[in-house]
């Protein structure tokens, strides 16, 4: 599916420099904002692109799933970090990735001082035995981070 | 997929500066754009994308969701009572199906 569509892209780009058409080159802008969300498929480049050149405290963020979840379709997770959610210090946002799924991102989730507290709870879908990994972007420009091992009995996304 | 209406649990009344937890769950697919029907062609992706929550005109709170959220996703989070006021909830899906949904906080 990925490489289809970058075939895709390349093949319009191709065609652009051949004719240097106008209208080729408004189709061509049309279609960038469907690259720029291209699903990430590697924790790797994922985390990447939340902390920058930036490394992660492995601490202070809570980060509870079951040890073992026997439908993958529908893992329940919290997510909560202690802060004082103030206009000085605050998180602004909490991530969450699935390591071994197809797309790696699961949700990201963004706060003010108005939010009150940093925490969410959802329901996510595993298709394996994997690690999840959450961040928490600080106000301070500071990260954390949490990994938690999530044995997986019957894989969810459908494969 | 027609716009459900979202179940969302709030307290009947809060305190000024009370923190309250809020919890909603719509009805939705989910589909992620990763399954294939009998004959081999892709289902397009279509997921609830983002969801916001708003008290008085200000956001809040916003969830950017990927296709690793399950199906009817469910998401609970809080909010600071500033007084009383009026609440808004959206939700926005692939499709660019967008539920809303009001509700009002009494202090007390």
């Amino acid at each position: 599916m990925t490489r289809r569509m970058e075939f895709e892209v390349l093949g319009r780009r191709t065609f652009l420099i051949g004719a240097g058409s106008s209208l080729v080159v408004a189709t061509l802008l049309a279609n960038l904002p469907a690259l720029a969300q291209e699903p990430v498929r590697s924790i790797d480049e994922a985390l990447k692109k939340v902390l920058g050149d930036a490394t992660a405290s492995e601490s202070g963020i809570t980060l509870e799933v079951p040890e073992i979840a026997e439908n993958g379709n529908t893992v329940p997770f919290t997510l909560a970090v202690d802060s004082p959610m103030s206009e000085a210090s605050y998180v602004k946002t909490l991530h969450i990735f699935a390591t071994g799924n197809p797309q790696v991102g699961v949700a990201s989730y963004h706060f003010t001082p108005a939010s009150g507290k940093a925490a969410v709870s959802s329901r996510m879908r595993l298709a394996r035995t994997q690690d999840v990994i959450a961040v928490a972007a600080l106000s301070d420009g500071k990260f954390l981070l949490g990994k938690r091992n999530v044995k997986v009995t019957i894989g969810g996304c459908g494969g | 997929m027609s716009a459900a209406k979202p179940r969302i649990r709030i307290p009947e009344k809060a305190k000024v500066g009370e923190i309250i937890e809020i919890k909603t769950l719509v009805q939705h697919v989910m589909e992620t754009g990763n399954r294939k029907t009998a004959d081999g062609k892709v289902v397009p992706r279509n997921i609830i994308n983002a969801i916001t929550a708003s008290f008085n005109g200000v956001e809040f709170f916003k969830a950017d969701i990927q296709p690793g959220i399950s199906a009817n996703p469910y998401l609970a989070f809080f909010m600071k009572v500033p007084g009383a006021g009026e609440f808004e909830f959206t939700w926005l899906d692939d499709a660019g199906v967008k539920i809303t949904q009001k509700m009002p906080l009494a202090i007390g």
